[in-house]
């Protein structure tokens, strides 16, 4: 039994009158399979259905920000590899955008367009891994999983070419990125491309007609929009309920205004359309790529007048955004004219998205719950910080 | 939906069409997945290791190792013991004591120079802010050990790594920093050289002013005693 104050509330699905103690409380978690990481759930279970769930986390906490008041501001660049550590280089990306804000830097032609490629490729790798990851909620670990990791693995593999590490890439610099692209990089990269088309063709052919799938993620999960928008959600999860608001569309950052891209949108916004919306997405960071890699120009990859030692903002402060694979990126800075941040807030898009898990899963299944949580798309290491 | 411009259709999938006929779809992507991966490399992209290797692409990085001139770590230490690393490092895992005489004075060289890979996360910040083209990243992998204390922390013996090494672990970069280092040396020797010359010419002069003075004086003497 579990005494948690927050379990003592009313639940929309309880009859009035009805005795609590009938309820199984369950812990799901922390060492949970399906929960991502150490991530808990208590949950109060009337026969099969969920009539509370509140999410408990911070097992994973690191003290980032504070850590970050307390040393330089280009010392914080790795630790950021380590908030989402699937897709390392949009959360440098988010920092560095933060900080070029903050100091007024001007980012180089060549550097902005290595952060576009390297920015959508690690899109494609997140999109991947989730449809692996939730497939394995599902119970079909294992085909699923092994597909997308394999082409994962190519991508990391031109990442640490270009980084020198696969996930913990440490790229991006105030003022452009760490070092060129090596020698036939590009046109690696672009075979990786066009090879991703077939591969995400396979994919959708795999999954998406599967009536397994259909049976247990449609009408799964669904909010109405303006709950959605209330509770700050972004990214793909609000994009599959058909709000069309990405931050490459409607507060363009970087060169991102020069592409040819879609915003797809589902219709539903059920735990299908999260997966679908996806690989849609994967389809339209490949548009992004093909016309990166054809544009990219030659020049410097970081600002001549960038500093690595000594570097000191004005006082200010700023709030960089990006659209991260998960939803919005951003970075609160507050500097006092040291070298050090007085105040660095991450915003990330995981945790918020997570807020909402009560109010999604109530009602359902505990299996669902299991769906719904995989759908949301969280690292732990995001969530807690 | 209603806003066209950012619609893409969503096609067919989703859709029960035949009942099964995606339960069938599926166990044929997945069989054709299985034999194709006999024999295409990119369907099965594995390595036996350790018997086989994967090659270490030259951007690769571990953990760091300092550089030296020369065949002798105890002479030819590119480090200077300035601390710049020790205070960059994101997770605090160098520690620096320089090296002085016994008067007290600094002689630009490390004492101690410890790194806990223990706690090193391989970001590469100290090789990047070294001014003096000292610290490297390495792409030594295989460095697990029974012992959790003593040997995970690299000391200056297991540090220092020779110019030999870096060239072959990174020919490009090495390169660059060997000749951007000469240039710098010859720049140094021309420019003592000049302070040579100058000095040199400026003595020449002061000692023709003198041997001028000395003349004039003895020049006097002679006339004074005329």
């Amino acid at each position: 039994m579990i005494s948690d104050p927050l379990l003592q509330q009313s639940s929309p699905v309880l009859e009035e009158g009805s005795d609590d103690d009938q309820l199984l409380r369950v812990s799901l978690g922390p060492q949970h399979p399906s929960t991502h990481g150490v991530f808990r759930m208590n949950v109060e279970l009337d026969g099969e259905t969920v009539v509370r769930l509140k999410p408990v986390f911070g097992y994973l906490h690191r003290n980032h920000e504070k850590i970050a008041e307390g040393q330089t501001y280009l010392s914080s660049m790795p630790f950021t590899d380590r908030l989402d550590y699937i897709c390392p280089l949009t959360n440098n990306w988010a920092y560095a955008h933060a900080v070029e804000k903050l100091a007024g830097i001007e980012v180089p032609e060549r550097a902005e367009y290595m952060r576009v490629i390297t920015a959508e490729l690690t899109r494609l790798i997140n999109h991947t891994a989730f449809a692996g990851f939730f497939l394995g909620d599902m119970g079909a670990w294992g085909s699923a999983l092994m597909y997308a990791f394999r082409e994962r693995e190519k991508i990391l593999d031109l990442f640490e070419d270009l980084t020198g590490a696969r996930m913990m890439s440490n790229f991006m610099r105030f003022g452009g990125c760490r070092n060129d692209l090596p020698d036939g990089w590009l046109e690696r990269c672009r075979a990786l491309v066009d090879n991703y088309e077939p591969f995400l063709d396979e994919m959708e052919m795999f999954l998406l007609g599967n009536e397994i799938l259909i049976a247990r993620t449609q009408d799964v999960g669904q909010l109405p929009k303006e709950t959605l928008i209330n509770g700050g959600i972004t990214g793909p999860m609000l994009r599959a309920a058909g709000v069309a608001y990405d931050i490459r569309k409607v507060d363009p950052y970087g060169i991102y205004d020069r592409f040819d891209f879609k915003m797809p949108l589902g219709e539903k916004g059920d735990c299908y359309d999260r997966l679908m919306i996806r690989f849609l997405e994967m389809r339209e960071s490949l548009k992004i790529l093909k016309q990166a890699i054809k544009d990219i120009p030659e020049g410097d990859f970081i600002a001549p007048k960038a500093k690595i030692r000594g570097f000191k903002p004005p006082v200010g402060e700023a709030y960089g955004r990006i659209e991260g694979p998960k939803g919005e990126l951003g970075f609160y800075l507050v500097s006092d004219g040291t070298p050090q941040p007085y105040r660095y807030r991450v915003r990330p898009p995981s945790f918020v998205n997570l807020t909402l898990l009560e109010e999604m899963c109530v009602g359902l299944d505990i299996a669902d719950v299991v769906i719904i949580l995989g759908s949301v798309d969280i690292v732990l290491g995001e969530v807690d910080r | 939906m209603k806003d066209a411009k950012h619609q893409e259709p969503a096609g067919k999938a989703g859709k029960w069409t035949i009942p099964g006929y995606g339960l069938l779809q599926g166990l044929f992507v997945s069989g054709r997945n299985m034999v194709e991966s006999y024999y295409k490399k990119e369907r099965c992209p594995v390595i036996q290791y350790p018997e086989e290797k994967a090659d270490i692409s030259p951007n690769f990085r571990n953990f760091p190792f300092l550089c030296y001139d020369g065949d002798r770590p105890e002479t030819g230490l590119r480090c200077t013991a300035c601390g710049i690393c020790e205070k960059e490092c994101p997770p605090q895992c160098i520690y620096i004591v320089m090296d002085r005489d016994e008067n007290g004075k600094a002689k630009k060289r490390p004492k101690v120079f410890d790194i806990d890979i223990s706690v090193c996360m391989n970001c590469g910040i100290c090789a990047e802010v070294c001014p003096f083209d000292s610290i490297y990243m390495d792409g030594q992998y295989e460095m697990a050990t029974d012992d959790r204390f003593e040997k995970l922390v690299l000391g200056l013996d297991r540090l220092a790594k020779s110019t030999d090494y870096h060239m072959q672990l990174r020919p490009k970069e090495a390169t660059a920093v060997m000749e951007k280092r000469k240039a710098a040396e010859e720049k140094k020797k021309a420019a003592a050289a000049a302070r040579a010359a100058k000095a040199k010419a400026a003595a020449e002069k002061k000692a023709k002013e003198a041997k001028e003075q000395a003349e004039k004086n003895a020049d006097d003497a002679k006339g004074g005693t005329e």
